[in-house]
């Protein structure tokens, strides 16, 4: 049994809501299938499945609240057999058969507040100790999920009562929904009709509370980044005309749909200078440097409502550069939309904020934990500047800017980081093709 | 078509990148760029609406003559004068 569990989904993120489910029991998926749709702050994240297999019973139910790192469903793997007894196999036993009674015990007893009142002294005996008059067998009790439980609470309505629409009968979310609803417009229609599923609480955030969320998920995130992470920050300036100049070319034959970004092309560098210092990308964990060699690219993205998403482009370095940039502006596109995808949240390896053409000159960044560097990029643009032969020009520049880790690295690596960022910008027709990672052995010059 | 119905599209293609622009704001003689708050990806969506909704093509060396309303309506109704290029075919994204 394969355990399909909420990833993380960036370090200022620590759970979602889980909006809609897009499979059902029974239903193959294959890996990079998404599964279902979590909200969260930023976004509402398609959560992907890391793979392939068949679903076997869905643990969470829309509406409810998912902490990072809980098993929203299982999977049964290719070739496995589904449990005989599916209500009883050992991981769905936790909600449906010992939180679920243990939770009812208060409720159930009819004498006062007391715990379970019956003379068991463990907690197991407990359970069935409570269970009804009439017969020996373990009761028929109604199921209960802890979402509904909850719910069921909040509302004031008593969940045992109610008609139970899930799994062997459960009482559901939508279950306690319905009932809060009829018990709210008595003369409301029909009950067999039924009603919308989705209850205000299971919605998406509106903009504003989506705002203030993202405000402060973005607060945490970056308080925690200034409190941990020792950072040590390097600029230098980079000379663009080469990249300018063949950009210009390389865009002229091409329709304004298929052209290219300076944005893209400094992505691709840092993801191809990475090779070279690899101390760039990766994540620190328990106090540990782990290096990922295959950069996924973060992006920094600004809403217009306020706010940032800087989700990954994945490995970039072997991406050609059209191909690259039409996944940049998807990327944008679908941030602004709220939609990303469980793994662009999880798997940068670093991340680059660009501040574009109106932005300022420079910008030196707050690294996003657990990754170890940001790399920005001020407004391109004509400064003053020396050449190889010593005079004074006007040329094209960039501010790049370096914030790193110095758990992971240090100033000397950094430098020669940008060093190689500079370098790789002065060869642009390189940065073009998409690179087999496989290949590196015979790797960039 | 007339200016007027060229600048209503030109707002059209605005909105759909920043919805939250309201065209009885929009000074047409001040820069576009710095009114609306466009990042370089934005211009770049705006461009392609324009070329998708006008069917005129605009090189990149056009940029820097499109950075007003006015000068863009110009430049879109010149581009229809001189007999629009094909509409380029529709995009499969």
């Amino acid at each position: 049994m394969i355990a399909f569990k909420l990833p993380s989904l960036g370090s200022d993120m620590d759970s979602g809501t889980l909006l809609a489910w897009h499979v059902a029991p029974g239903q193959a998926v294959k890996k990079g299938d998404v599964l279902a749709v979590v909200d969260t702050s930023k976004a509402a994240v398609d959560v992907e499945t890391w793979a392939d297999g068949q679903v076997h019973r869905l643990v969470t139910e829309v509406g409810q609240a998912v902490p990072v790192g809980s098993v929203m469903a299982w999977l049964l793997a290719p070739g496995e057999a589904p449990p005989p007894e599916p209500p009883a196999d050992a991981p769905v036993a936790p909600v449906a058969a010992v939180a679920a009674p243990l939770a009812d015990a208060p409720a159930a007893s009819p004498g006062p507040l007391a715990g379970p009142p019956v003379a068991g002294p463990g907690p197991a005996p407990a359970v069935p100790g409570v269970a009804l008059p009439g017969g020996p067998q373990v009761p028929t009790r109604q199921r209960v999920t802890p979402a509904a439980r909850q719910r069921a609470r909040a509302l004031g309505l008593q969940p045992d009562a109610l008609q139970g629409t899930g799994p062997d009968g459960a009482v559901t979310l939508a279950d306690v929904d319905r009932a809060a609803a009829s018990a709210a417009a008595p003369a409301a229609a029909p009950p067999p009709a039924p009603p919308p599923p989705a209850p205000p609480p299971a919605g998406p955030a509106t903009p504003a509370e989506r705002s203030a969320a993202m405000r402060q998920a973005i607060a945490a995130a970056m308080a925690r980044s200034k409190r941990e992470i020792p950072h040590y920050y390097l600029a230098q300036a980079i000379p663009m005309r080469a990249a300018l100049d063949w950009l210009q070319a390389f865009n002229a034959a091409r329709p304004v749909t298929q052209r290219v970004l300076p944005a893209a092309l400094l992505i691709k560098a840092v993801a191809l200078a990475v090779r070279d210092v690899p101390e760039m990308s990766g994540h620190l964990v328990d106090g540990r440097f782990q290096p990922a060699p295959v950069a996924h690219v973060g992006v920094a993205i600004s809403l217009r409502q306020g706010g940032l998403v800087a989700p990954a482009l994945h490995d970039v370095a072997a991406q050609p550069l059209d191909r690259l940039m039409a996944d940049l502006a998807d990327l944008v596109r679908r941030a602004r939309a709220f939609s990303l995808r469980s793994s662009e949240m999880s798997d940068p390896t670093l991340t680059v904020t660009n501040l574009g053409d109106t932005g300022a000159d420079a910008v030196f960044g707050v690294i996003y934990p657990p990754q170890v560097a940001l790399v920005g990029f001020g407004r391109i643009a004509d400064r003053p500047a020396v050449d190889d032969a010593g005079r004074l020009v006007v040329l094209p520049t960039v501010q790049a800017s370096l914030a790193a880790d110095h758990r992971a690295s240090d100033g000397h690596r950094g430098a020669l980081f940008l060093a190689r960022l500079a370098d790789l910008l002065q060869v642009p027709a390189q940065l073009a093709a998409g690179e087999d990672p496989q290949t590196d052995a015979k790797g960039p010059p | 078509m007339t200016d007027a119905e060229i600048l209503a599209g030109v707002i059209a293609e605005l909105q759909a990148i920043a919805p939250e622009v309201d065209a009885a704001d929009l000074v047409t003689d001040q820069p576009l760029r710095r009114q609306v708050d466009l990042d370089s990806m934005d211009w770049l969506n705006v461009l392609i609406g324009l070329h998708r909704r006008f069917g005129v093509d605009i090189p990149e060396r056009d940029y820097a003559r499109l950075g007003d309303l006015r000068t863009i309506v110009a430049y879109l109704a010149a581009g229809l004068r001189a007999g629009a290029p094909v509409q380029s075919p529709p995009s499969t994204r």
